[in-house]
């Protein structure tokens, strides 16, 4: 059982963490012609959206209620009006999502009742929906603002049972923890279809941020889970949560409506996929599709081809909690060692986690626990990549931001093939960086004074030849 | 040292300004105080532009005092290249917590302080004040004198508070700090009459390095590089130049100007963005550096230098001549002086269909006039709907901007090329002239582009068969799509009552009777008395047993 601890030094550097408006920003990028609004200072809408361009490659819809100094003292009514406004005139949204930042929330601002007021005053507002949730910057992480916002989403927008009670077996609702990628998101889809089930993601990132190319300009997302999709949500079987992020969307979604949900926490790697396919099977009715049979053979494979190449790697990792379960969960299954371990945030699985410590902090401290734990493998979103140049070993990147390679949006991890592809790839990366980095050299084992004969994951040879 | 509001103030009347010079009286008074647009703002906040201004500086340790959304969504996100340390791609942020909002920062910042100095012992830390520590009245400037004094070290708080203003303000505000803390509070080792600073230049993938040799060969130093590729020592000295260039004028104008009135550093404002700009630019350079008692001859070997790289450009600019002849090319951009570029791109043999003015003084206007003609489209600020309407409807071939822009270019299936910040290729004096010409022949004489604009084969073949099938043939080849069909068949009519909902009722209630229905449905059971029947009769679908 892994303990959590918080870092007690003053500055982070090389931070791991980023902030929860954003988090709760992006869980309305999932949603059809929405426009996320922060409500703060301009530069902490640019910084989002900057981030976001450079991890999709897309345009991102994201406003902000450019707060100046003289507003932040007389309070933000009057911006957050011209905002909403603004948008509505132009952008001609479905939804606008608005999320609070630390201006707005150390000066105070009522944003609950300046909706009440905006809406009074403005009659032709009275269809639009407006979405508050409550993130300052000061505190939690991004996968924290996610949370809030699917929750705030599904207790706004989803409508009570109809009257009769009556709903779908054949429908499912599908919350996706923000550790997810459009590609996920589609594979997940392409599994539930084949057992005859019709699922509606929310929020659905695969709809707006995959990639496709709309026929003509649109200023808000160019796709997602609509409105009165989300309205009717009560009317499915089932609820699939995934990862403990989103317990708490799911508790909501069935006190509203009554819809029962299973959590599922993981979905990357044999085990989990096994629970979910069995579970599949039995809300459906309907055996494993044979093309499951087949991929979950291809996977069992792949694990013995890599375990030779992933067992007893010594595993640096770091990233929000619910993905840093569920890859140092595979991970661990698969023979590696979980050495160091770095997250954002509080969370139930933190303890969980196959590790002695798992310290909430930033890059820095990764850096210095995998130099000291003698790391051979390193997971975690772009930034580590300085961390990986100066450390010398082979750097998997998962998570986000991930804005130095393509691809980020379809990176796969989940079901039975995204399992097995991962797998391919990190062994790819050790067997490589073998290749490059660890070809043995006559003095390799030629015991010597000046150097230990066990040195973790250099051997003397390359430590002479760095 | 004055308040920020009147810094700011200070700012938005600065005389070197030629924005500001083109302004009526009455319109100057206004000042720049813009204000922002709720709901279709873009853009950086004033934190945003003073780090951008300063992050180049390679061996100092940027510390930002705020919460973690200031640091943690943006580092290490540009491509301004260094020679040395890597320290300045380190992020340092207090990552204020709830606790330090109520009981104040300045504990934390000053530990902060020490800390880095502890790990990594700079020659400066810059500390960075945001909004929050703003509001709650943490005072940088007193936590950064006392730990100056208490670590002997300079530590310069640069007061730029996200919310003050825009990006721009805060380059300002940034080139302010450096007057008041950096500038002039250190000697070179030595001085030669060949000194010069460039200001406002911040060596964006490394684009300082492609002029930097012929300053070499010329014998002019870059006493210090205001702030790409900066180290910290260099700029402390920079008071000892001879003579300087505002390279980009928007951002450090105040710079270039207070240090010509403080140290009698004479300045011009020049560009190395386009063959002829950068012969202009070396030439005012030799020119200042001569009237500041630099030898004669450097005009002459200049021109020689100037005359070589000219024909060499232009020989190897001449093969793209007849490849991009005629094509149109739209130009948005506010860093750059778009004329410049302008003529450029006209001498490679591009026509230009339009440039952004956004930025531009009326004289930069006149010159792109002159340049294009008097029908000249200057585009004030254009929409991105009118510039993907624009690129769809063929008017323009190639478009080159910023980032920011992008999307609107590439969802429209045309080329297009960064010319701003983020951009990955450098594009400055004569061999990044060609270098930007040899990128837009790349963009444009890609096959891909033909490729992507013509729709998939059997899009027309699927229109076809919609068009001989009937909505029963379509409905019949899916099944998911049958079923929905059949549910959706109205049964009560009056009520609007369809056939699925009835099914789900006797299903979920065990229903036997048309008045068992009525009582759990909106059917009215009159007129749809006989259908009722008909469904009650037959035994509930398939799917719904299977789902139990």
């Amino acid at each position: 059982m892994a303990i959590a601890t918080v870092p007690t030094k003053a500055c982070a550097v090389n931070p791991l963490k980023m902030s929860q408006p954003i988090g709760g920003a992006f869980a309305f990028m999932g949603l059809s012609g929405a426009m996320p609004l922060l409500h703060g200072s301009q530069g902490c809408t640019s910084f989002g959206l900057t981030l976001f361009v450079r991890h999709f490659k897309e345009a991102v819809p994201l406003q902000t209620t450019a707060m100046s100094e003289v507003a932040t003292v007389l309070g933000g009514y009057e911006n957050l009006e011209q905002a909403i406004l603004n948008i509505y005139n132009r952008a001609k949204p479905k939804i606008i999502g608005i999320c609070s930042t630390g201006v707005t929330e150390t000066n105070g601002d009522d944003v609950d009742a300046y909706l009440k007021l905006i809406r009074d005053k403005h009659p032709q507002l009275a269809k639009l929906p407006l979405v508050y949730v409550s993130t300052p910057d000061f505190k939690g992480a991004f996968q924290d603002g996610w949370e809030k916002a699917v929750a705030s989403i599904v207790e706004l927008l989803v409508e009570g049972p109809n009257v009769n009670g009556l709903r779908d077996p054949s429908r499912v609702n599908v919350l996706p923890g923000c550790h997810l990628t459009p590609g996920d998101l589609d594979e997940l889809r392409a599994i539930l279809e084949d057992f005859g089930l019709r699922p509606s993601f929310l929020p659905d990132l695969a709809g707006s941020l995959d990639g496709h190319i709309p026929d003509d300009f649109i200023p808000t997302t160019i796709g997602g889970i609509g409105v009165a999709e989300i309205a009717n949500m009560g009317g499915a079987g089932w609820t699939i949560a995934i990862g403990w992020q989103m317990r708490r969307a799911a508790e909501v979604m069935q006190a509203r409506t009554g819809v029962p949900f299973r959590l599922f926490e993981r979905l990357c790697g044999l085990g989990p996929n096994d629970e979910f396919m069995t579970f599949l099977s039995e809300i459906s009715g309907r055996p494993v599709p044979s093309k499951y049979r087949r991929q979950r053979g291809q996977l069992t494979d792949a694990m013995l081809d890599a375990h030779f190449h992933i067992g007893g790697r010594k595993l640096a990792i770091a990233a929000e909690p619910d993905l840093l379960f569920d890859l140092s969960s595979m991970l661990h299954e698969m023979g590696a060692q979980v050495s160091a371990a770095v997250t954002t945030t509080q969370s139930a699985v933190t303890e969980r986690i196959k590790t002695e410590e798992v310290l909430i902090g930033d890059l820095e401290d990764l850096e210095e626990l995998a130099r000291t734990k003698h790391c051979d493998l390193l997971i975690t979103h772009s930034h580590g990549r300085q961390a990986a140049a100066r450390l010398k070993i082979p750097f998997y990147r998962a998570g986000f931001p991930m804005f130095d390679r393509l691809g980020a949006g379809h990176q796969l991890s989940i079901g039975y093939r995204g399992t097995r592809d991962l797998i391919f790839d990190i062994a790819n990366l050790v067997i490589a960086d073998r290749e490059e980095n660890h070809q043995p050299t006559p003095d390799r084992w030629r015991p010597s004074a000046a150097l230990p004969l066990v040195s973790g994951h250099r051997s003397a040879a390359e430590r002479s030849t760095a | 040292m004055s308040s920020l509001a009147a810094t700011v103030k200070d700012i938005f009347s600065e005389p070197g300004c030629a924005k500001n010079g083109s302004k009526s009286e009455a319109e100057r008074k206004k000042g720049c105080t813009k204000q922002l647009q709720p709901g279709s703002a873009a853009g950086g906040c004033a934190f945003d532009g003073a780090k951008i201004a300063l992050q180049p500086f390679t061996d100092v340790a940027h510390l930002v005092h705020g919460p973690i959304a200031c640091e943690g969504n943006s580092w290490d996100n540009r491509g301004a290249a260094s020679s040395g340390s890597s320290l300045w791609r380190t992020a340092f942020t207090t990552d204020m917590s709830e606790t330090d909002i109520v009981f104040g920062g300045e504990k934390r910042l000053c530990k902060a302080i020490k800390e880095i100095i502890d790990k990594h012992d700079p020659p400066a830390i810059f500390v960075y004040q945001t909004c929050i520590p703003a509001m709650i009245g943490d005072d940088i400037n007193a936590v950064c004198k006392a730990a100056s004094q208490r670590f002997g070290k300079p530590v310069i708080p640069i007061n730029s508070p996200g919310f003050v203003g825009s990006k721009n303000l805060g380059n300002k505000l940034a080139g302010e700090a450096l007057l008041d803390y950096v500038i002039g509070t250190q000697e070179p080792d030595y001085a030669t009459p060949y000194d010069v600073n460039l200001i406002g230049e911040f060596n964006l993938s490394g684009e300082l390095w492609q002029v930097k040799p012929l300053f070499e060969e010329l014998g002019i130093r870059i006493l210090s590089c205001i702030s790409g590729d900066a180290k910290y020592r260099e700029v402390a000295s920079s008071h000892r130049a001879r003579a300087a260039m505002l390279v980009c004028s928007k951002a450090m104008v105040n710079v270039a100007r207070k240090m010509e009135e403080r140290y009698g550093i004479p300045f011009f404002e020049g560009s190395f963005y386009g063959i002829q700009d950068s012969s202009d630019s070396l030439r005012q350079i030799a020119r200042l550096l001569v009237e500041r008692g630099a030898p004669q001859e450097l005009l002459e070997r200049t021109e020689a230098v100037i005359a070589r790289e000219e024909a060499r450009a232009w020989a190897a600019i001449e093969p793209y001549k007849p490849r991009l002849k005629g094509k149109k090319a739209l130009l948005i951009t506010g860093g750059v002086k778009s004329w410049s570029v302008v003529a450029a791109l006209q001498e490679a043999g591009l026509e230009m269909v339009g440039t952004s003015v956004k930025k531009s003084t009326r004289q930069d206007k006149e010159r792109i006039k002159l340049l294009m003609g008097q029908d000249a489209h200057m585009i004030e600020d254009m929409t991105p709907r009118e510039m993907y309407r624009m690129l769809k409807d063929a008017k323009a071939d190639i478009m080159l901007s910023g980032g920011k822009s992008q999307f609107v270019a590439l969802k429209a299936a045309m080329p297009w090329l960064d010319v701003n910040q983020e951009r990955c290729h450098a594009y400055m004096g004569y061999v990044g002239m060609v270098k930007l010409v040899e990128e837009i022949d790349k963009s444009l004489s890609n096959p891909m582009w033909e490729q992507l604009r013509r729709p998939a084969p059997w899009e027309a073949l699927a229109k076809a068969m919609m068009q001989m099938q009937s909505p029963v043939a379509a409905i019949a080849h899916d099944p998911a799509l049958a079923e929905a069909a059949r549910r959706a068949r109205k049964i009560c009519f009056c009520n609007t009552v369809d056939l699925g909902t009835i099914e789900d009722a006797i299903y979920t209630h065990d229903l036997r009777s048309v008045e068992a229905v009525r009582d759990h449905t909106n059917a009215v059971g009159g007129c749809c008395r006989r259908r009722i029947e008909d469904v009650l009769a037959s035994s509930p679908p398939a799917g719904l047993q299977a789902a139990e």
